[in-house]
């Protein structure tokens, strides 16, 4: 009995972390209607430049979250700025073309750079520290820590949203792009913020990915799968349905993982699929279209 | 030629003979307008004569291919739409277009985000429209078409511009609503507003109005102070009999 409680356990503090791959996903989508296909691919990006930071500073990862996060953000700014301000329109093609295209070069630059190598961040004695939650039940607390921030991230960005101009000018912008520039709305430099915000979340997604398993150039599109994955499940436009998303989909997969090894990711595709077809709109879905 | 050093020589607006297009549809064909300070103006015509393009290219949404447009003095012509919001020109869009993700509050909030120092504030809007305080935390598609119109007119107010379009605030509306809302006109020419009216209802737009400009067919047909002009020259002008 116990050893599922484990599992379940396990599979609900890596839905914090796949609900951290999703959020930025899910952002973007709201506030522009951008898929992002490179967003797998920028998480990865920010695992690495977390890599340069703790090595060329010689400091740990979670403290090097205090300047990868600011650099994401620049990049977001100008990416959306420079590149992908120019892909929006009636049609859904080009930004899925060009956020493609994107992938692969991230993907390949990497691989340029820092060869395929696999690579880890290490921060230290916290990795393997465990308590016990109850009898029987290990709780680790790395994961906890990045459970806990995933939460915290999720209700910042919903008090963004919902609490503060910026989220007002966000909503408003995704409703109705010209009437939100007869607000005086610049909606070039609103969606430069949205994907700045974005990439900011991406970052710590990066760095916590980073510290928790191996990474190489070519993992992103598979966390891209599993940030779409939550999305979906949670429902598009809620960013607490994000967190029940991932959460739905680690508990899937830690089952999958507990009955057999190589059920793992297959379970929680399945798990994925069946809500898709049972529920297509998500748990708690807020976009409507 | 052009004085902009003078502040009271000059009209507020000055459209000047501007041409705008969808594509290869020609929408306006050399169009002139002017709104002196204080003033308000009737633009009436029938269906597609090219009223709401013609408030449109004002409010910097479409950019017109020939001509120029003048407010204060300076060209705005080319300016995009925040741009010349912030110069103090509101547009209240067809149809409402209130955000319907956001609350009462939150539109007319968003309508002042721009933070133009003036007379509209929140409190006052809601002492022009005390509806819209009782309903300030619905969601805006919960307002009735009437309310709808007004909390799209208070938020157009909160950007506290020196010119207001109005884009055919009678739409879809009940005569007794429509009354209301344009019994509420004086109120705010008198804070200072000019105003420039697009109505498919002549009537009202011509009691509201000083000037009328009447449009067909993307052109000028006719254009007059409102008392002046007779029933017989605005029917021929209106359809181009």
């Amino acid at each position: 009995m116990t050893e599922w409680a484990n599992v379940i356990l396990q599979g609900v503090l890596i839905g914090g972390l796949y609900a951290m791959f999703a959020a930025g996903l899910s952002l973007i989508f709201g506030v522009m209607r951008l898929v992002n296909i490179a967003h797998g691919d920028l998480i990865v990006l920010a695992a690495y430049v977390a890599l340069i930071v703790t090595q060329a500073l010689g400091i740990d990862p979670l403290t090097s979250l205090l300047l990868v996060v600011p650099m994401m953000a620049v990049i977001g700014y100008a990416l959306q700025r420079g590149l992908l301000n120019f892909t929006l329109g009636e049609d859904l093609l080009p930004p899925l073309l060009v956020t493609f295209g994107l992938s692969i070069i991230i993907q390949n630059g990497l691989l340029e750079l820092f060869t395929a190598d696999s690579r880890k961040l290490q921060a230290g004695a916290i990795e393997i520290e465990t308590f016990q939650l109850m009898q029987g039940v290990w709780v680790g607390v790395l994961p906890l820590i990045q459970f806990i921030v995933a939460i915290a991230v999720i209700a910042a960005l919903q008090l963004l949203f919902y609490r503060t101009p910026l989220g007002r000018a966000f909503r408003a912008t995704s409703d109705d792009q010209s009437v939100a520039q007869l607000m005086g709305l610049d909606t070039r430099h609103i969606f430069a913020m949205a994907m700045a915000l974005s990439l900011a979340v991406v970052a710590i997604a990066g760095v916590f990915l980073a510290v928790r398993a191996n990474f190489d150039p070519a993992i992103g599109p598979a966390r891209l799968i599993f940030g779409f994955e939550a999305v979906i499940i949670g429902g598009l436009g809620s960013m607490w349905g994000t967190l029940v998303g991932g959460i739905i989909l680690g508990v899937s997969q830690a089952i999958g993982a507990q009955i057999d090894p190589g059920w793992q990711v297959l379970a929680g595709h399945i798990v994925f699929l069946a809500i898709l077809a049972v529920r297509p709109q998500g748990l708690f879905p807020k976009v409507s279209g | 030629m052009r004085e902009q050093g003078h502040m009271h020589d000059h009209p507020l607006l000055e459209v000047n003979a501007i041409d705008t297009y969808y594509g290869d549809f020609q929408a306006l064909f050399g169009v002139s307008l002017r709104v002196e300070a204080g003033q308000v103006v009737a633009v009436i015509g029938a269906n597609g004569a090219g009223k709401s393009t013609l408030l449109k290219t004002i409010a910097g949404l479409m950019q017109p291919r020939g001509g120029d447009i003048w407010f204060d003095g300076e060209l705005i012509e080319n300016a995009p739409a925040f741009a010349v919001v912030k110069r103090g020109i509101a547009l209240v869009p067809e149809g409402r277009r209130l955000f319907p993700s956001l609350t009462v509050e939150e539109n007319l909030k968003i309508g002042g985000q721009l933070g133009r120092p003036g007379p509209w504030t929140l409190e006052r809007v809601y002492e022009l429209f005390p509806v819209l305080a009782e309903r300030r935390n619905l969601p805006a598609p919960a307002l009735s078409g009437g309310q709808q119109q007004m909390a799209a007119l208070a938020r157009a107010l909160m950007a506290n511009p020196r010119l207001l379009l109005c884009d055919e605030i009678s739409l879809g509306l009940a005569p007794i609503i429509v009354r209301d809302i344009y019994a509420r006109l004086p109120q705010i020419v008198a804070e200072g507003l000019s105003l420039i009216v697009v109505e498919q209802d002549i009537v009202q737009a011509l009691s509201a109005a000083s000037h009328v400009y009447c449009l067909q067919e993307g052109r000028i047909a006719l254009q007059g102070p409102a008392g002046e002009l007779t029933r017989e020259s605005i029917s021929a002008a209106y359809f181009g009999v």
